[in-house]
């Protein structure tokens, strides 16, 4: 019960994101989104997922705010409005269809498809030693998949140094001049 | 640097800052270290650790953070802990395979169990925190150079 009102709170303040003109008030909307995605975490009994949602929600939102604060960005609204509305309710009807056949086929919640997980639960902490079995999922048995996680994050952050740096700009500059 | 009244924001929000931030880097902490034992781990703490420099450098200046931590040594920090982590795995090694957790168990829970779980929980907790402190130094030392031209 809890969870469906925190699902409709959640698809309001989407759509309130969308539609609202000021740039601002839009990521405070994107912000309620993330905040409402922790508690129904919390819910669903994910206590760790809450928490990383719950940080990495801040943050995003510091720097969103950081960087439309200052800035009033006009919204440009073109013509094409009928066939930006029609596709859209194409799109959507077939989501929606497509999403039918496919969510009946998925099992009951708190039963997992995959037979693998039983083992992981009865032996997680005789095996590994440590008592939050999230811990000994993503650290022990399927640690292959947190390199490429730590990977993921090492190549987003020598990206964002190459694209910001400041010295080869410099540079350019003066040749320029 | 810190007592500078004109960089960051009011009176109000650097007293609490001043009282508040310790706290955050020490549940940040907290959780990277009892990531094995209670809910957390090394990337929700990591962030936590960021997000208290965040904080300082939103209330009290940029200048605050930037004086201690340049660009370059959050990103040496990172390769650092990234090449922890990959040491980590290839402790397992001796024992036969790679990310095979070789050390011992110990008793459940008490803080010294587990095994490899803790370092690799401190070695990811270093990557994180250091990785994002330096995205967001990053943008904001953009942001000061974009004003100049």
């Amino acid at each position: 019960m809890e969870l469906h009102i925190l699902l409709l709170f959640m698809i309001f303040a989407a759509i309130v994101a969308i539609e609202v003109k000021d740039l601002l008030s839009s990521v405070v909307a994107v912000g309620a989104v993330g905040f409402a995605l922790c508690v129904a975490f919390l819910i669903l009994k994910a206590p760790d997922l809450a928490i990383t949602q719950l940080v990495v929600e801040i943050l995003c939102l510091i720097i969103l705010i950081r960087a439309t604060i200052n800035k009033d960005l006009p919204l440009v609204i073109e013509g094409r409005w009928i066939f930006n509305t029609v596709s859209t309710m194409v799109f959507i009807a077939a989501f929606l269809f497509f999403a039918y056949h496919a969510l009946k086929e998925l099992p009951a919640f708190g039963e997992p498809i995959m037979h693998l997980v039983k083992k992981y639960l009865e032996e997680g902490t005789t095996s590994t030693g440590a008592v939050n079995l999230v811990a000994a999922v993503i650290l022990d048995f399927r640690a292959y998949d947190t390199l490429g996680e730590a990977t993921v994050l090492f190549a987003s952050v020598v990206g964002i140094m190459t694209v910001l740096r400041g010295r080869g700009r410099k540079r350019i500059e003066e040749k320029e001049k | 640097m810190i007592d500078n009244p004109k960089a960051g924001m009011s009176l109000i929000v650097k007293t609490i800052t001043r009282l508040i931030m310790g706290l955050i880097l020490l549940f940040g902490i907290y959780i990277v270290l009892h990531g094995h034992l209670s809910p957390g781990g090394g990337f929700a703490g990591g962030m936590i650790i960021a997000l208290s420099f965040v904080h300082l450098m939103l209330a009290f200046g940029k200048e605050a953070v930037t004086s201690k931590i340049s660009k370059n040594l959050a990103s040496n920090l990172e390769s650092i802990g990234a090449l922890m982590f990959l040491s980590i795995a290839a402790i397992g090694f001796f024992g036969g395979s790679f990310f095979l957790n070789i050390l011992k168990k110990g008793e459940p829970f008490k803080l010294f169990s587990a095994g490899t779980i803790p370092l690799n929980n401190l070695a990811i907790s270093l990557k994180v925190s250091v990785g994002l402190l330096a995205i967001f130094l990053a943008l904001v030392i953009l942001e000061g150079t974009k004003k100049e031209i």
